[in-house]
């Protein structure tokens, strides 16, 4: 393995180690961080908390984006009802003023919450860069089990520390059952 | 058979993230063949029904809303009468999903898949009543507002109006809550299905979810604050529809206890149908372990609770006909009791609010038999409270000469059959098709309850 070097391999995206449990995974991320990795991911079948933290995420901006554009669909919907019944198609029912603002509250509401729940979906997975048909993590077997009940932490390979025989040495030292290189 | 864990447990023990993937996944990958009989007799039963629903619709369009019976002065027979009540119907399912999410009851895990989907359907179902309604159902794309050559806008002062934005926003945001809390199951079908097509259809459907930390991180913000907004869209999507109502000036309708009334009631009858379609679910598909007594039991007392907040509501429709000192109200009320459709007022309250006290008692939500009896009857009970709601006002108002009756056709009985078979195969398409319980949430009870056991075995 020592001859093959970074030259001979086409092009390598990280290294990976497998967990059993969260909390092994957990801790191997804490670790890798205090180590001085920044470029790495841990993949989990389900919600696991504290994950990302330990890996050193900070911001998440999705709940900022829901604001924005709950914002929006209220302002919005407020708006539209207003040009549509005082500009494009003032009606004088029974003497009543045109700007009936109290009326508009509920459809207002609804636009908001329109805005900002489809936002919440597309925002996130935007972010995610979702929808993804491909992603090299993929190419190794046993991560299959990601989405079912294995945990893994990938060092990638565009992290400054990245050397493939120090970090899958490190990987080993983690105490998870197997190292693996992952091909880009 | 696998045996149930009783009513103090979410999940019986030693599941593992494994072995609750597989227990959800497998009825999805069971081969055609192997589909239960009694999943083939019901979905082909309910299939007969849709095309009745076509039918009843192809009657429907090519002769007119004549062939239903409704009239002036009754206008709205059958059509909001199985709007109001298919709407309500869905609700449980966005307060199982939602508000029971933001409570973190987690009991509410195994069945909010299931629920969620019987919102869809059950919106599905409602949405399609005023549009047949219109009596021109061709031109439904008239109720949004889009520039148009007339210059003509909808009238956004009237409740009608309000109906058409909050159900449009509640079948879209009921959707997208759904097929976000799906992306992760259907990643973890994409790598365990045993067929290349599924892996391909299911791999579709996962967007590339590969479960990393961040996008869990995101994900998880993402469906909290869908929860936070289903919660208040739920009410406020109820309490449009009783605002159809209680904007109007007429007796029995025009009162400010509506909108808290049909939201319980919305509630109520969204539970039983939760309770109507879970218990056949899992003894068809051995899933005891899954869906336990412990779901059987609180939905029983959710049941039970809004069951007595509808209770006040009919107690005080009667207090208020009679202290309003109005002699419209109070004619009213008596008609409602005494009247030609008083015997479904009798049936009303024997259904809804007499025979479901029989929950009280622990032997009894503790029989799935009997649960799943009163489940059926509040169904009939809260569909008789609309039918009653509609027509008592409409029939007699305030001149006796322009009085008259309701007497529903064939062509209603027959939607509304067609719609309770579109619904239910659609139920069963689902089944079969989409793992019906979360399993990503099934895996975070099993984590939860890996580090509780060992603390509670100390104590028992």
């Amino acid at each position: 393995m020592s001859d093959l070097q970074l030259s001979e391999l086409p092009s390598i995206h990280g290294a990976m180690v497998e967990f059993d449990t969260p909390e092994d995974l957990i801790a191997a991320c804490e670790r890798a961080y205090s180590e001085g990795y920044r470029r790495m991911d841990a993949y989990a079948p389900m919600p696991v908390t504290g994950l990302a933290e330990a890996i050193g995420y900070k911001r998440n901006w999705v709940a900022f984006c829901v604001l924005i554009a709950g914002i929006v669909g209220a302002c919005g919907g407020f708006a539209l009802l207003e040009w549509m019944t005082v500009v494009a198609y003032p009606h004088n029912v029974g003497g009543r003023p045109l700007n009936s603002w109290p009326a508009y509250i509920p459809i207002t509401f609804e636009c908001m919450i329109l805005l900002a729940g489809l936002t919440s979906l597309f925002s996130m997975l935007a972010m995610n860069g979702l929808p993804r048909p491909y992603h090299p993590v993929f190419n190794v077997p046993q991560f299959e089990r990601a989405s079912i009940d294995r945990f893994f932490l990938c060092i990638e390979s565009s992290d400054p520390k990245f050397r493939i025989e120090e970090t899958a040495e490190f990987l080993r030292d983690l105490g998870g059952t197997e190292v693996t290189i992952v091909p880009a | 058979m696998i045996p149930d864990p009783g009513p103090d447990r979410i999940l019986s023990r030693g599941q593992t993230y494994d072995s609750v993937t597989n227990r959800i996944a497998d009825v999805v990958y069971l081969p055609w063949k192997r589909t239960p009989r009694k999943w083939m007799a019901g979905a082909f039963i309910a299939f007969v029904f849709v095309n009745l629903l076509v039918l009843a619709m192809w009657v429907l369009f090519t002769r007119g809303i004549g062939v239903w019976g409704v009239n002036i002065p009754i206008g709205w027979g059958f059509a909001i009468i199985n709007f109001v009540w298919w709407i309500g119907i869905g609700h449980a399912g966005t307060l199982i999903s939602a508000i029971l999410f933001l409570l973190k009851q987690d009991w509410r895990t195994s069945i909010n898949r299931f629920s969620e989907a019987m919102t869809l359907f059950a919106v599905a179902c409602a949405g399609m009543f005023p549009i047949l309604h219109l009596g021109r159902p061709w031109l439904a794309y008239w109720l949004f507002p889009y520039p148009n050559s007339m210059w003509l806008w909808p009238q956004p002062r009237s409740p009608l109006e309000w109906d058409v934005f909050a159900v449009s926003t509640y079948g879209t945001i009921s959707l997208v809550f759904w097929y976000c809390g799906l992306i992760p199951d259907f990643a973890s079908m994409r790598d365990n299905a045993p067929k290349l097509w599924m892996r391909k259809a299911y791999g579709l459907a996962a967007l590339g979810w590969r479960g990393s930390a961040i996008h869990w991180h995101r994900y998880q913000k993402a469906y909290l604050l869908l929860a936070g907004l289903s919660t208040p869209l739920v009410l406020s999507v109820h309490t449009v529809v009783s605002f159809d109502f209680a904007i109007s000036v007429l007796p029995g309708w025009h009162t400010t206890i509506f909108p808290p009334y049909f939201v319980a009631g919305a509630i109520y009858s969204g539970f039983a149908m939760v309770l109507t379609l879970i218990i056949p679910l899992r003894s068809w598909y051995n899933l005891r372990d899954l869906i336990t007594m412990r779901h059987i039991d609180a939905a029983a007392k959710v049941m039970l609770g809004t069951g007595l907040i509808v209770a006040y509501g009919y107690s005080m429709e009667a207090f208020f006909s009679w202290y309003s000192g109005d002699k419209y109200e109070s004619f009213m009320y008596w008609n409602r009791v005494t009247g030609p459709y008083g015997f479904a007022y009798a049936l009303l309250i024997l259904f809804n609010i007499a025979i479901p006290q029989a929950l009280w008692s622990r032997k009894v939500r503790h029989n799935v038999v009997l649960v799943w009896l009163i489940a059926i009857i509040v169904n009939m009970g809260m569909w008789l409270e609309r039918f009653e709601i509609v027509v008592t006002s409409l029939h007699r108002d305030f001149l006796p000469s322009s009085w008259g009756m309701y007497i529903p056709t064939k062509w209603d009985w027959g939607t509304y059959a067609g719609t309770l078979g579109f619904f239910m195969f659609l139920i069963f398409l689902f089944v079969r098709m989409i793992p019906s319980i979360s399993i990503f949430e099934v895996r975070e009870v099993v984590h939860h309850e890996r580090h509780a056991e060992p603390a509670l075995e100390g104590t028992l």
